[in-house]
């Protein structure tokens, strides 16, 4: 099975219903084992209980920058390989990519009240993410504004790959502007900086978001699938109904009574 | 080189000519700038400090607006398919073309700011900061907006679409202008640092902008 085999939709709607309730169950599984352990975890000595806001907000910030990344392979895929699906992909996975931004924004200004003592603050890290929102939301309009999905791709694809520059900024902004934003914890080179007791539940939740994220962008690749599917079959109804308004109806009847 | 050159005359000559809207953008400039002390209240004060600021703001959305002229009218009298058609690669003549833009759509915005400045009440240091910057930033602007200008001309969309998909792209660059012209006038980071970083900005618009608009033309116009 390589990806050339999942170019023809109908094959790739049949791998996607097999895999599909396998990957909604692990997900459902990793997801309560996150929670659980997020629940578990001890309070910060400093921090106190927010400090389980991090569960959720770590793995919705890693996954906003991932999210944009799958989309910028997909624009390689449209412009470059003419890949069939990719499109379909990019197209599906801009409103994920919204969301798990959202909710990063969210949590992170939720965790920033009783820390920093301010929801909002025009730090280096916090608006380089707002942009990187802003610029799904574009994208998404640009979707929304076109009808033909094929013109619509190719426009979209070459915006996507444009703002990929600000991922690395993003990434490393924290390192760059000595800010608000505290620096990466996690991956670093010297190792980790978090406590075990974190750090597991942490990577559980950030597994269980990325099978979350791969669900959903499955399921909305299928979505979207279908409904070119029923769009092309509309057009196609029109077309019809159209034909036999402007009197061809004689044509094909006529057609029909010499076929039977 | 002759073709370029001949491109970059004749952009421009279009431009200043009656219809062509190079200096519409100079007026705008002017009305968003005196539209700002009736918002905020004339205190020469507060003006003062806010000048760079609503400067570059004015610059920003002035250079927006006339982003919509740079392919629109080419691909309505069809020279655009000619321009992609032509043995001159489309970089260079996108390249080209938002030069053209630049010289007349952004540096009358930048010669017109030390008026801009005396109504918003900034001494002699500041407005030339802010001229400065400007002069390094709007390459920048034009060459990145170019990127939303084709997108949107292939899509037959212009407007507010131009507006959304650009705006984003054109915040490091407002970013940047508006810290390195208040470290000039009073911040305490020397202006070198924000400045330079501005002026890098703008060279990599100039590199990534053309690639990028040739790319959504050559795949967007059939």
């Amino acid at each position: 099975m390589t990806l050339t085999d999942l170019a023809n939709p109908t094959r790739f709607l049949a791998l996607t219903t097999r895999i599909l309730p396998w990957l909604a169950g692990a997900t459902a599984i990793l997801l309560a084992i996150g929670l659980y352990q997020s629940a578990m975890a001890p309070d910060d000595y400093q921090q106190g209980a927010t400090v389980k806001i991090m569960f959720i907000h770590v793995p919705n910030a890693w996954l906003s920058m991932f999210v944009w990344g799958v989309m910028s392979v997909a624009a390689l895929g449209t412009l470059v390989w003419r890949h069939p699906l990719a499109d379909v992909a990019a197209k599906a996975a801009a409103p994920i990519g919204a969301a798990f931004t959202f909710l990063a924004l969210v949590t992170g200004s939720l965790w920033g009240r009783p820390m920093w003592g301010t929801y909002w603050e025009w730090d280096a890290r916090l608006t380089s993410v707002l942009i990187l929102f802003l610029m799904y939301l574009g994208l998404m309009a640009l979707w929304r504004a076109v009808e033909d999905p094929s013109r619509a791709a190719r426009a979209a694809a070459v915006l996507t790959l444009v703002g990929a520059i600000n991922i690395p900024i993003i990434k490393f902004s924290v390192d760059w502007w000595n800010t608000l934003h505290q620096p990466a914890s996690v991956f670093r080179a010297g190792g980790s900086t978090l406590d075990k007791a974190f750090l597991w539940p942490l990577l559980v939740m950030a597994i269980a978001f990325s099978l979350l994220f791969i669900t959903l962008h499955l399921a909305a690749m299928r979505n979207e699938i279908l409904r070119r599917r029923v769009r092309s079959l509309q057009m196609m109804q029109a077309s019809r109904t159209s034909e036999a308004r402007t009197g061809l109806r004689d044509v094909t009847a006529s057609k029909e009574i010499g076929a039977a | 080189m002759t073709a370029l050159g001949a491109l970059i005359r004749r952009d421009i000559r279009i431009a200043l000519r009656v219809g062509g809207g190079a200096l519409i953008g100079v007026l705008f400039f002017l009305t968003v700038t005196v539209l700002m002390p009736f918002a905020v209240g004339p205190d020469l004060a507060l003006l003062s400090r806010l000048g760079p600021a609503i400067l570059w703001l004015g610059a920003l959305l002035a250079s927006l607006l006339t982003l919509d002229r740079l392919f629109t009218a080419d691909h309505e009298d069809g020279s655009l398919d000619l321009i992609v058609m032509s043995r001159t690669p489309l970089e260079l003549a996108c390249a080209a073309k938002a030069l053209a833009h630049w010289l007349a759509a952004g540096l009358p915005l930048i010669v017109a700011t030390p008026a801009l400045g005396l109504l918003l009440n900034l001494d002699g240091t500041a407005t030339l900061a802010v001229a400065l910057t400007l002069l390094a930033g709007t390459p920048a602007l034009t060459f990145t907006g170019m990127i939303g200008a084709a997108l949107a001309v292939t899509l037959h969309r212009g407007g507010l679409l131009l507006a959304v998909l650009v705006l984003p792209l054109s915040i490091p660059v407002l970013i940047f202008g508006v810290a390195a012209s208040q470290a000039a006038i009073s911040g305490p980071v020397s202006f070198g640092t924000p400045f330079s970083i501005l002026c890098a900005l703008s060279l990599v618009s100039l590199v990534i902008g053309p690639f990028a608009a040739a790319a959504s033309l050559r795949h967007g116009l059939d």
